[in-house]
């Protein structure tokens, strides 16, 4: 108990957890669509598409969550625009302004000059200088994101299996594809401080990955998802505490734990 | 305003992709309950003629009327089933999920599915042979009963117009009795049904009228008329072979698209 409790005497550690939970829901249940749609490339690039963003508030000194979300957001739609008259494939669209977005932060961040300390805090995360305000502005955006995944299920599903039977519904997909990357920026956004940008992408697609081998319907998937991002980030937070590794990664390592005992478990039944 | 119902009007179509012209100068009219199989070579422009039909594909010129009424004036009139490859069959939901989409389009967006939604999915699947399936996820299921899961969605759309692309290829003889009596049934219902199918026997016996189609409309009228030696050597070129007895051979094998 003493074991569990004592973490919990730190104020910053009460905030990290509370961040790193809502993180690990979050990035679980956004996760779901992206591997279902095979967006994984996608939740990468975003991530580090968001760089330029970060760095611009930063110099400006401004919000660097708003300056990311800014960043993401402009991202996610030039890819769909890019790609929507398929004038270039999706995934080529992706590559170049996901190693443009990246470039271009990168070189905004070298001219800072405590550069070095930054930069490492942004590309892997410090769960632990998540401050009440910070903490205050993921709350509000994660719920506002698990309010719109709840009321638009159905018109996800849809656009999810089969985009053509959502035309014929006559249901906006265009507008609902937009509407799930700007949803999908959201979520890297708000896992910026937890995980850093160089491990959103685990964080979106493990936990997801794992519920899929278990589950047989979209809501259980979801649901399951959920808890195994919220148990990754949960242990691995303590983890992080008493064997003083990066917390990012003893979140994602936590998670790829899990999605290999059930990996192998499914194997052995096979 | 007055205007004729289950019809179909197709006028003077052309669409193009990525600047290629894939159907050019299209028009036709499809009387209500009637039963239209589109026949054409690979690359003919048949699933694109459907991508049309339902609103997926943008018009470089012309126009399409249900009902008297441009494209999209009605909410729920078109259903389309398409190829069994065109989605991920591993998507995790069962049989009954994918039948009760069907009816999202009636439901709004955030309404649950009413008791008359559930019932129009029951008597879908029942109609289909596959209510007995209905809570198995849609993975487990072979290719003729992934046909019929999107029959009875189609079903459940409860369309005016419907549109199958290609369902009897590679179909066990049940799927392909089943979708044979389903549009029987439809036929009573006066939904207009349009089929592409390569199986000119098919074509011929079981369909009011041909819709002969290679990137422009070859022949359009009851099978007698459209399956001439002249509109056959049009459509298909070279794939055709007349032998000595007379009879068409179509070599429509293992084409590289």
């Amino acid at each position: 108990m003493e074991f569990l409790l004592q973490p919990l005497s730190y104020a910053f550690m009460q905030r990290g957890l509370a961040a790193a939970v809502m993180v690990g829901i979050l990035c679980a249940v956004m996760g779901t669509y992206v591997v279902l749609r095979g967006m994984a490339f996608l939740g990468d690039a975003l991530a580090h598409a968001i760089l330029p963003g970060v760095a611009v508030a930063y110099l400006l000194g401004g919000n660097l969550l708003l300056g990311a979300l800014a960043a993401a957001v402009i991202v996610a739609l030039l890819i769909g625009m890019f790609s929507r008259q398929g004038v270039v494939k999706e995934d080529t669209a992706i590559g170049i302004l996901f190693a443009a977005a990246l470039a271009l932060g990168v070189a905004l961040i070298s001219s800072i000059r405590t550069y070095a300390v930054d930069l490492s805090h942004i590309l892997f995360g410090n769960v632990l200088g998540v401050s009440p305000a910070d903490l205050w502005l993921t709350s509000a955006l994660g719920a506002g994101i698990l309010l719109t995944v709840f009321l638009l299920y159905r018109p996800f599903l849809v656009i999810s299996f089969d985009p053509v039977l959502a035309a014929t519904l006559r249901l906006p997909t265009e507008l609902l594809r937009n509407l799930m990357l700007v949803l999908l920026s959201v979520t890297v956004v708000i896992s910026l401080q937890t995980v850093g940008i160089g491990l959103v992408a685990a964080m979106l697609v493990t936990p997801a990955a794992t519920a899929y081998l278990l589950a047989r319907r979209l809501l259980p998937m979801m649901l399951l998802s959920a808890v195994i991002g919220a148990f990754s980030a949960l242990v691995g937070l303590y983890l992080s505490y008493y064997l003083n590794i990066v917390s990012g990664s003893a979140i994602v390592l936590t998670a790829t734990t899990i999605f290999l005992v059930v990996f192998a478990f499914k194997r052995g039944r096979r | 305003m007055h205007h004729t119902p289950h019809r179909l009007d197709v006028e003077n179509i052309t669409i193009a992709y990525a600047e290629k012209t894939i159907l050019r100068g299209v028009s036709f009219v499809v009387p209500h309950g009637a039963r239209v199989a589109v026949v054409g070579p690979n690359g003919a422009g048949k699933s694109t003629l459907f991508k049309a039909l339902v609103g997926l594909l943008p018009l470089q010129s012309g126009r399409i009327l249900i009902h008297g009424l441009p494209l999209g004036s009605h909410q729920d009139c078109v259903a389309y089933v398409p190829q069994r490859e065109e989605v991920d069959w591993r998507f995790p939901v069962t049989v009954r999920d994918v039948v009760m989409m069907g009816r999202y389009g009636t439901q709004g967006w955030l309404r649950r599915p009413s008791k008359t939604d559930r019932e129009i999915v029951q008597r879908s699947l029942e109609e289909m042979g596959i209510a007995d399936l209905a809570e198995r996820s849609i993975s487990d299921l072979s290719g003729g009963q992934q046909q019929r899961v999107f029959l009875a969605r189609a079903l459940a759309q409860e369309p005016h117009l419907l549109l199958m692309d290609e369902p009897f290829t590679g179909v066990d003889v049940t799927t392909q009795e089943t979708t044979l009596r389903l549009l029987d049934t439809l036929r009573e219902r006066q939904v207009t049904t349009l089929i592409s199918t390569h199986d000119l026997n098919l074509a011929a016996s079981r369909f009011d009228r041909i819709l002969l189609l290679n990137k422009a409309l070859i022949a359009y009228g009851p099978p007698k008329d459209v399956l001439t030696q002249e509109n056959l050597a049009r459509a298909f070129g070279s794939a055709l072979l007349v032998t000595e007895t007379g009879a068409l051979l179509v070599d429509e094998c293992c084409s590289g698209d």
